[in-house]
Order: C-alpha cells, then structure tokens, then sequence
C-alpha cells in the first residue's frame, strides 16, 4: 500500500511546484518590502517648497495619520498618479509631499498647474530624505500613523482601484491611533 | 588557415584592450589606499535597489550614484564596513546586500539549498538501493492456459 502511495509522490512534487510557479507570476519582483515598516519615521530639518525660512522636521509629520508621497516632476508616473491625490485631499485625507531631487522653481508650477494636494511638501534637493526612507523610484508613498511610525509603504502610481481595493482598508486602520 | 590565425589574433589583442567592467563615472579622492580598497569592496558588494541585478559599482541608475557618495562618505567619517553595511539594511533592508546576513529570515536563503540537496541525495540513495533489492515478481505462469491461449491464436492466423 505505501509503495502505491509513493507512486503519486511526483504528482504531488509537480503540484506543488506548479502552485508555488503560479503565485510567482502575480508577484512583482520589482516590489521591495520596506525596511521601515513599523519603524518612526527617520529625522530630517530641510526647507518647505515655497517657504524656503521655514524649516520642517519629522515633529510637522506627528499629530494625525497621514500619507507622505514621494513627488518630482521629472517623474511621470506623479503627474499620472496627481489628479487622484487632489481627490483624495479633497475627500479629507492628510498628504504631506517630498519633493525629491527635483527643481523647487518647476515643482512649484507642477503645483500652480495641476493643483496642490499637499498640506506641505519638504524640499528634498539633494534625496537625502529619499536616502534615509529606502526610496528607489518615485512615485512612493509611505502611510504614517499619528505618531509618525511608517505603517505601510506604497510604491507605484496610487490609483482609484488600488485605493478601494487595497489602501483604504489601511488608511482606516491608522484613524484609530492616537498621538 | 591565414584567416583563421588572424581572427585569433584579434581576439587575443582584445584581451588588453578590453577595460575593466566598471560603468562608474564619478571618482572619489581617498585619503588613504585602504579605504580605495574597501570602497570597491563595499560599492560591489550593495546591490542596487532600482536596476536590481546588478551591484552599485555597475550601475549608472542615480540611486546607485547617491549609495556610492553615501558610501564614501561614511567611509571618510571613519565608519567600519559593518557599520556601512547595517546602515544600508536599515534603509533597504537585507535585499540590498548580495550576500544577506544569516539570521531570521534570510538564514532559509542559506539552509534551503544545503537541505534540499540532503534529501535529494537520500532519495536517490533509497531508489537506488530499493531497485536492485526487490525485483518485480512474475506472477506465476499456468502453462495449461499458455497452451490453450497460444493454440487459440495460431487456429485463428490458421483460418484467414
């Protein structure tokens, strides 16, 4: 009897392999996972875009859940994912900016433009902020709760299905939290 | 012939004339030999987080350009490669080094393989072993029906 059983042992090597080689194809291999999840978010004092005297520190991200999406206007994907922030700034939803190797005088007419979602974005000329946080493509956005540790980090155009499908869910979650 | 030692040749040549592969642009004054030597250590042994088969001293991607200023500079500060290296694990996690440290997670990375080969071999072994051991036993032949069957067929090849 056990050696009729062993008879289906490649069966069951084969469907097994074919079930891990089947989840393979809806991974992104591209997505790395944050090393900063559950971590508060790092220290940084750099300017605010258009307010250059005024300097923002990690103390502007405390107080209340809030998104921190990574923006540059020479990154495509933000000008995509843009009209989606403005309605979910719009709908009362918290978003800081860092601005990320960008040109501070064009990204304030990005702003004027196509309209500005930011409570404030931080001037991050030289991606020193981007360093700390493990930014490698633009556009990111990380979810911080209301005492300024990284809950989640989004990398990717945010867009209406992903928001429904996946980051709501989170960004509700953070509302409970309490500074 | 004559071609074919020219072609040679050439491919002999272009063994010096070939550069060394790196695709990095920038250069850092060192103030020491040593810490030179580390850097290219180091900047080989990070892997670069947007173009992600290739280490930061291959890649051209600005990302590979800010980790390898990083690099040099906490190298001039002082810091031990250690150090460096916790430090970049710290912001992209263990992805970023290609030989990842062996604790949590990443000790499966280096058990697995030596595992799986382990049980490979005792497969092998055991079907190896279970092959010669117990030949497949014939069933027992009834001559009588052999007989009747083999007569059966030559009547029927008879009678076409």
């Amino acid at each position: 009897m056990a050696s009729r059983l062993k008879l289906f042992a490649p069966l069951a090597l084969f469907l097994l392999l074919a079930m891990l080689l089947y989840r393979g194809l809806s991974l992104d291999p591209q997505e790395l996972p944050s090393a900063l999840i559950d971590q508060p978010m790092p220290a940084f004092s750099l300017p605010s875009l258009g307010d250059e005297d005024r300097t923002l520190s990690v103390a502007d991200l405390n107080g209340e859940p809030m998104l921190l999406n990574v923006w540059a206007t020479w990154c495509i994907a933000c000008r995509v994912e843009h009209p989606y922030l403005q309605k979910l700034a719009d709908e009362g939803v918290t978003i800081a900016g860092i601005n990320y190797k960008d040109d501070s005088a064009a990204a304030l007419q990005w702003l004027a433009d196509l309209g500005d979602p930011y409570r404030f974005s931080v001037v991050d000329a030289a991606g020193t902020l981007g360093l700390d946080l493990g930014v490698y493509g633009a556009p990111e956005t990380f979810f911080l709760d209301a005492k300024g540790v990284v809950r989640y980090r989004h990398v990717g155009v945010i867009d209406a299905r992903l928001w429904t499908g996946r980051l709501k869910p989170i960004w509700d979650d953070l509302q409970g939290t309490v500074p | 012939m004559r071609a074919l030692l020219f072609f040679a040749a050439l491919l002999f040549a272009g063994l010096f004339i070939a550069e060394p592969g790196f695709a990095v642009i920038e250069t850092y004054e060192f103030s020491d030999p040593a810490l030179e030597a580390r850097y290219h250590g180091l900047s080989q042994e990070l892997r670069c987080p947007k173009c992600q088969n290739q280490n930061i001293a291959d890649s051209n991607a600005p990302i590979s350009q800010d980790l390898r200023r990083l690099v040099y500079e906490q190298l001039e500060a002082g810091s031990s490669d250690e150090e460096i290296l916790d430090d970049m694990v710290r912001r992209y996690g263990e992805f970023v080094r290609y030989r990842p440290s062996s604790d949590g997670v990443t000790l499966w990375l280096w058990v697995l393989p030596l595992l799986l080969l382990i049980i490979g071999f005792g497969v092998m072994i055991s079907v190896l072993r279970g092959g010669r051991a117990v030949p497949a036993a014939a069933e027992a032949v009834d001559e009588g029906k052999l007989e009747a069957l083999l007569r059966s067929e030559s009547s029927e090849a008879n009678r076409e």
